[in-house]
């Protein structure tokens, strides 16, 4: 930075005072901006020498020792940059405290006019322009961490399945303002990935265009040859950022294989190796943001998977952290920039160019995507090309642009400097402001998770892999063909190289979470029932689940869902500049913290109540899931030897029982998940909910349920069984008539599952009627009321 | 195939009766031969020649859909042994591309048709309804690929989906209603957003037959 309004003479003292009582409370947010006058004034002091006590202003005369000194210039740059950093947080602070600012004008708005305020300010003080940011300083520090920040966090399958389509939208576009307008909105991931791949692959086109096109304007005369050299220079530029950041990507990932023992570095490494690419890109004059992005994007799989969690949670932080702070820097930067002398009006120029940078942008993004339509098998709707040619926003590398321009060349620099800062003000704020009430209009396809149906997505994904197939039967390349290619080859090779090897005691230690979680859900379960018994409590919340699944369930099945299926195609959350989202492994472990703790006071409640064998059958039951060669936690290890020690006659029933407790199948059905594990069900469903779906439980013994049409209809799944051919599915708030209408069914093992299914639904019933008998002794519901 | 003049016969039959072109018919009588080794019929263990397919999860099923005699229109149930290479096009001709002429009537057929061969992908005891547990194997078979996914989890997915399926099906039920299954009529209802007949397609003429290679 350089030093503001060199200008002041050694007043300043009395210049500091001056400022304080005339600034004042400058600003709509008193608060925030109470603490800028203070700081501006400081800021604008000159660097000469001011000291209160002025040793130095007499240098002819015998220096005192100081008692009190005030030494500016030697923070000065320091101090200037970290008072910036400072008011930008406060203001992006104040932003927020308004509830209903930041939907309706985005961030980079705001910025922007806290930029202009300062640089009005300043201006006023100095009446001379203010610094104008150095391009060294905005290209070498303050993008490298937003394009890394924005590189790293992409979702990369989306990113190159659409990679095609970002090719051809080429105008140039600004990463930094497209990603403040957009996070806000939340537009389908699709877009966003469209719009911002898009933008930052334009930095390859616009830096080299302008690289081209200013030395074109120095060179006297332009040959063909020149045209064909900025071509190839273009690819060049691109394509060798690319393979430098790649190159460096997987030295990074490399290295973190070895950093198991120093955890604390881990996430210097990557933001090293990421800079490190941008720099080297930068100094052969190749694409630095291309590089950082593909950096990221490789590092980003393999190191995952290398360092320790904690180092993640800080990378991430730390990176959106930097990003945060670069970008509120480039906006303040734009704002001061714009009050000053820098600028030369001339109407035509600057609203020819503005009405010529829209026009060119829709015609753009509208035509190619014709073109692109065309190849796509999901083509791009009327409104997604709108919402994309408007997206188009020009920010701050255009900013920083013009500012390079060397005034020998360009004689009108000042005339450009004006033109670009109209554009990008209009684009920034009038379309910014805009965007949002236009997406609502024109009902453009947000990314609501809860629109997609829980079956529409099976049936999509089943679909998908239908095609799959056939098209592997046919020997037809889909475009997964390239995509499976590259992983093969990756698992073959590039993560035996770069990811460390397991550590054998995680599988024991996930095992052991599971059997935590299964213990835990269970406890949770039992919890719930012994404290609600009563129908009235169960009728009301029958009553919120005739609705439907709760929306907290369907999230969960379309997580795990998305999470897990076969991946075709990857869900990815969404994407938000400022925040992350916990993951989805950190809140289960929450919720399973939540639920032992919830287990162990359960436990304690009931241990009087039942007794020791019940006890000890029910653990043993737990685990007759596991296959047999399982180790098990030494906790556990030796409950089991004590429970089995304890009631083998009541055991043996159970053992008799399933291998299985998770399948529906008899016991001499032979059960494929015999050498899986038997993990509990999903976290969250059953504890709050009390809900129907559990399915699996097998309760061998349970008599005949008359408790089935008990009280008043509650929901149920009704499972297929042996003797049944067809399930019948008894959705909310329908009685299951085929218990009570088919008393001949035999009782024993076959008819586990479906009791179960039925029976367990009404968890409350069960526990005062049907079963309740059981639950004192013997092979009860033993599943159900286990207790540790 | 004999003389060439009863083989372009052939070749306009089954032109005519699938649908195909010729070059199309062409390269996937190739693909035939190099998946049945040169015989007449394609067994269920011929796929077994393409690797790819074994990552797929619900490989079984698919390869099943080739033996279905609903799909190979010879039968309302029933698997059967072996394909010629008339059935194994008239498999194919389910995932042709649709005809940029074709009338919305026809359109709709085949969206029809398409929507029915997924339909017996999914019921595979030709009930001529999805019940509960055909639709659990589905979804654990989706799932399979993921080890760390638990059964559990499968099934109560697919009975998440089943309810909503019910729901939007048949609406709200009365309280002695019992849900049977998904009907052919119900399954359209659900895939009524999904423009399936645009999707459901493979560029049959830029075939390569290197998945054979390894």
């Amino acid at each position: 930075m350089e030093p503001a309004g060199p200008g002041l003479r050694g007043q300043a003292p009395l210049l500091l005072l001056l400022l304080l009582q005339a600034a004042g409370p400058a600003g709509a947010r008193a608060e925030t901006l109470l603490d800028a006058p203070r700081a501006r004034g400081t800021s604008s002091i000159p660097p000469s020498p001011a000291s209160v006590v002025a040793p130095g202003t007499t240098p002819f005369e015998e220096s005192r020792l100081p008692v009190f000194t005030l030494d500016y210039p030697h923070v000065q740059i320091p101090f200037e940059i970290t008072l910036w950093i400072l008011l930008a947080s406060l203001a992006k602070i104040g932003f927020h405290l308004y509830h209903k600012l930041p939907t309706i004008v985005p961030e980079s708005c705001l910025l922007i006019m806290v930029g202009i305020l300062l640089g009005g300010i300043i201006f006023g003080v100095d009446e001379k322009s203010p610094p104008a940011m150095k391009t060294d300083v905005f290209f070498l520090y303050l993008l490298p961490p937003i394009v890394l920040d924005a590189g790293y966090f992409m979702p990369t399958r989306p990113f190159f399945e659409n990679i095609g389509t970002i090719f051809c939208l080429i105008s140039a576009v600004d990463p930094v303002a497209v990603l403040a307008v957009f996070e806000n909105i939340h537009v389908n991931e699709q877009l966003y990935i469209l719009v911002f791949g898009e933008s930052l692959l334009n930095d390859a086109v616009t830096v080299v265009l302008y690289n081209l096109f200013k030395s074109f304007c120095q060179m006297k005369t332009i040959e063909t040859v020149d045209v064909f050299a900025g071509i190839a220079n273009f690819f060049v530029v691109g394509i060798g950022g690319v393979l430098i950041g790649i190159f460096l990507g997987f030295i990074a990932a490399f290295t973190t294989r070895f950093t198991h023992n120093i955890r604390v570095i881990e996430p210097l490494f990557v933001f090293l190796y990421s800079y490190l690419s941008y720099i080297t890109a930068e100094m052969f004059h190749l694409s630095g943001i291309m590089a950082i992005t593909a950096c990221a994007m490789t590092m980003n799989k393999y190191v995952e998977e290398n360092v320790s969690q904690k180092s993640y949670t800080t990378i991430k932080y730390f990176m959106k952290m930097l990003s945060s702070v670069s970008e509120t820097l480039i906006f303040i930067f734009m704002g001061v920039s714009t009050v000053g002398k820098n600028h030369e009006w001339n109407w035509a120029f600057v609203c020819f160019t503005l009405a010529f940078c829209l026009i060119w942008r829709a015609l753009g993004v509208f035509v190619l995507t014709q073109v692109i339509n065309w190849f796509r098998t999901i083509p791009l709707t009327f409104k997604d090309q709108f919402i994309i040619a408007y997206g188009g926003l020009r920010g701050a590398i255009c900013f920083a642009l013009v500012f390079l321009l060397p005034s020998s060349v360009f004689p009108r620099k000042k005339l450009f400097i004006t033109a670009a800062i109209v554009v990008i003000f209009f684009t920034v704020f009038i379309l910014g402001i805009t965007i949002r009430p236009l997406v609502e209009f024109l009902d453009v396809k947000r990314s609501n998770k809860k629109q997609q149906a829980v079956s529409e997505e099976i049936h999509c994904r089943f679909f998908d892999h239908v095609k799959t197939g056939i098209e592997d039967v046919c020997g037809h390349w889909g475009h997964n063909f390239w995509r499976d290619k590259f992983k093969k080859f990756d698992d073959k090779y590039l993560r035996k190289l770069l990811i460390r090897e397991n550590q054998p005691k995680s599988s024991i230690v996930s095992l052991y979470k599971k059997l935590e979680i299964k213990h835990a859900i269970e406890m949770a379960e039992t919890g719930m029932i012994s404290t609600v018994p009563s129908f009235a409590s169960l009728n009301d919340c029958r009553e919120e689940k005739v609705r439907k699944l709760t929306p907290g369930e369907m999230d969960e099945i379309r997580e795990i869902l998305s999470r897990n299926l076969y991946q075709i195609r990857q869900r990815t959350l969404s994407y938000n500049r400022h925040n992350l989202t916990a993951d989805t492994s950190e809140r289960q472990a929450k919720e399973i913290l939540i639920r032992r703790r919830h287990s162990l006071r359960e436990s304690i409640r009931k241990d009087s109540s039942l007794n020791r064998e019940h006890r000890a059958s029910t653990s043993t039951s737990r685990y007759l899931s596991l296959p047999k060669n399982t180790k098990l936690p030494e906790k556990l290890q030796k409950k089991k030897n004590v429970s089995n020690a304890g009631g083998n006659s009541s055991d043996s029933d159970l053992e008799a029982g399933p291998r299985c407790s998770t399948c529906s199948l008899g016991p001499d059905a032979s059960c494929q998940n015999s050498s899986r594990r038997k993990p509990p069900r999903p976290i969250k469903w059953s504890g709050r909910t009390r809900w129907t779906w559990i399915p699996g439980r097998i309760n061998p013994a349970a008599p005949q349920l008359p408790t089935v049409k008990r009280g008043p209809p509650r929901p149920r799944v009704c499972s297929a069984s042996p003797s049944f051919p067809k399930a019948t599915l008894a959705p909310c708030g329908v009685t299951v008539s085929t218990k009570a209408s088919n008393p001949s069914r035999p009782p024993g093992w076959s008819e586990g599952p479906r009791n179960l299914e039925t029976g367990r639904v009404d968890l409350g019933a069960r526990s005062l009627n049907g079963n309740g008998q059981s639950r004192p002794g013997g092979t009860g519901p033993a599943q159900l009321w286990r207790v540790t | 195939m004999g003389a060439a003049h009863s083989a372009s016969e052939e070749v306009r039959e089954l032109e005519g009766k699938t649908g195909f072109s010729s070059d199309q018919i062409e390269q996937l009588h190739r693909r035939f031969k190099q998946l049945s080794g040169d015989q007449p019929t394609i067994r269920k263990e011929n796929f077994n020649n393409v690797p790819d397919l074994e990552l797929n999860p619900i490989r079984s099923k698919i390869v099943r859909a080739f033996f279905d005699n609903r799909n190979l229109r010879k039968g309302s149930s029933g698997l059967a042994d072996e394909i010629n290479f008339e059935d194994f096009l008239t498999i194919m001709s389910y995932f042709r591309p649709i005809d940029t002429t074709m009338d919305e009537e026809q359109v709709q057929l085949c969206r029809k048709e398409k929507l029915r061969f997924l339909f017996h992908m999914y019921d595979s005891d030709s009930g001529g309804r999805i019940t509960l547990e055909e639709y659990r194997n589905v979804v654990e078979e989706l799932l399979s690929g993921n080890p760390h996914i638990e059964k559990e989890s499968a099934r109560s997915i697919a009975d998440g989906a089943m309810m909503e399926a019910a729901s939007v099906c048949v609406g709200q039920m009365e309280p002695d209603q019992v849900y049977e299954g998904i009907t052919f009529d119900d399954f359209l209802k659900i895939w009524q957003g999904i423009d399936i007949e645009t999707k459901m397609h493979v560029r049959f003429l830029n075939m390569e037959t290197i998945a054979l290679c390894h």
